[in-house]
């Protein structure tokens, strides 16, 4: 499917009574990997979860693949990795990853096939046999995202997915994301780590509840003459 | 709702309980150990004594035990985000409550026979089939599941959720029959204790030991399963997708 494949319309979010969001527009494109940036606190999580469904909105649309987020025929289709690992402790890394795999509505077989299949991705074929409480936390991030790609997901959500992980893991999942963005998936990824930025296709900067920026890393910096994102981004906010 | 979900979250949670050997041991035995205590306690006192008693422990064990471990297990799937990740796939709400019903279930009847086991060991007179205290031990059992599984969307922490115990299940142990008969209650409070499903749970075992034919286990027993599945409906309405 070409173009927008998450169209953000209006969007109004309140957490204990407090506007987080507030009239929020935005597109993301399929095909793409779609860096959502900004610090701490600015409402990066609260968007995902609109997109998600797993948030209460207090106005406004989200639409996702054309449906509208959360919806019940979605729920193949989309993947999402808390920031938080969700996965079992007390399970090894095989079981969690089978356990989601069944609820999927994989057969037992076929769930065993694409267990190994995500392990390898995520890079963790030597730890599949430990219990997740036993990993390291980017270990564990991994499982959590192992757990996302079960279901080779249409659209892929990501919240700050690359925290506590070495530069080697970092850069093959990056690969990883991008490769799913060229056979035609979207990925949206949200961090606060501004050197992420080149490896995305489109910026998404975030500031305090809104969307400030829409472009390509590139276009970020021509826009500021910055010489990198991270500049550019202060640039524009101590310029708006 | 899927029978292969509802049967993938049963595994699970049986193969975390199987990981958890303390966990697990305490499920099946700590019930049983009381009996035996309560045995010892009146060991030189007349029988009937251990035997008023008896029915009535076997039935509120069983339900307190389970109603803490199920609270706080959903508690954890609460806050590690387990749950949100659930509900955004496609999971059923009822494939996640009777997965956990299921699994709970299995364990209850391991722990019923260990107690149950335990009761005969010690003498205890049993007018009815004896196979009917295993069975009302594990409506009690899953009783329990269902109101911790309610419980846990109300607390916040675990230190709340273990609170519950004293706050919703106490009171009904005062009142259900086991320390004075409901009859002999006063009024108001025995019209109280009437709406209180642990009382139908103790009038149950009560009426298994008591009574050759079992008589009125049959409807005692319908309240108590009653009770869970309406409970069990309750919690269901607590697990929203979508959380604030």
């Amino acid at each position: 499917m070409a173009g927008s494949a998450i169209v953000v319309a209006d969007l109004a979010v309140r957490r204990g009574g407090v506007p987080v969001l507030t009239g929020l527009d935005l597109e993301v494109r399929a095909g793409e990997v779609t860096g959502l940036l900004g610090p701490s606190g600015c409402g990066k999580t609260t968007l995902l979860r609109a997109i998600v469904g797993t948030q209460v909105v207090a106005g406004g649309s989200v639409a996702v693949l054309g449906h509208p987020a959360g919806s019940a025929r979605l729920r193949h289709r989309v993947g999402y990795v808390t920031q938080a690992p969700s996965v079992y402790a007390d399970l090894m890394v095989r079981e969690n990853l089978r356990f989601f795999a069944r609820v999927l509505g994989l057969r037992r077989a076929r769930a065993a096939v694409r267990t190994e299949e995500v392990i390898a991705e995520v890079a963790l074929e030597g730890q599949a046999g430990r219990l997740v409480r036993t990993l390291s936390g980017g270990q564990r991030s991994r499982v959590s995202l192992a757990a996302a790609l079960l279901a080779d997901p249409d659209v892929l959500i990501l919240d700050e997915p690359t925290v506590g992980l070495d530069p080697v893991v970092r850069r093959d999942i990056w690969a990883a994301f991008a490769a799913r963005a060229a056979a035609g998936a979207t990925v949206l990824v949200s961090s606060h780590v501004m050197d992420e930025a080149h490896r995305c296709d489109r910026l998404l900067l975030m500031r305090a509840g809104a969307i400030v920026v829409d472009d390509t890393p590139d276009g970020v910096c021509a826009r500021t003459g910055a010489p990198d994102v991270e500049a550019a981004f202060l640039a524009l906010v101590e310029g708006s | 709702m899927t029978p292969r979900v509802t049967v993938a979250v049963a595994t699970r949670v049986l193969q975390q309980v199987r990981r958890d050997h303390r966990t697990l041991a305490m499920l099946l035995v700590v019930p049983g150990l009381l009996l035996c205590l309560l045995g010892w306690v009146y060991a030189d006192l007349p029988a009937q004594r251990f035997d008023a008693l008896a029915p009535g422990l076997l039935a509120v064990i069983p339900f307190i035990v389970m109603f803490l471990v199920s609270s706080v297990t959903t508690l954890r799937e609460r806050s590690s985000g387990t749950l949100e990740r659930l509900l955004a796939l496609p999971m059923g709400r009822g494939d996640f409550l009777l997965g956990y019903a299921l699994a709970f279930g299995l364990l209850a009847i391991g722990q019923a026979l260990v107690a149950v086991g335990a009761c005969l060991t010690l003498g205890l007179e049993v007018a009815g089939p004896t196979g009917w205290l295993v069975v009302v031990a594990i409506a009690d059992a899953l009783l329990g599941v269902a109101l911790g599984l309610g419980v846990s969307a109300f607390a916040a922490t675990e230190f709340q959720a273990v609170q519950f115990m004293p706050a919703l299940v106490i009171p009904q142990l005062l009142v259900c029959g086991l320390l004075v008969p409901r009859a002999s209650l006063p009024t108001g409070l025995e019209e109280v204790a009437a709406l209180l499903p642990l009382s139908y749970a103790v009038s149950a075992m009560q009426a298994v030991v008591a009574s050759p034919t079992a008589a009125g286990v049959g409807s005692d027993l319908a309240v108590v399963v009653g009770f869970a599945v309406a409970l069990l409906a309750l919690g269901g309405l607590t697990l929203r997708r979508r959380t604030p």
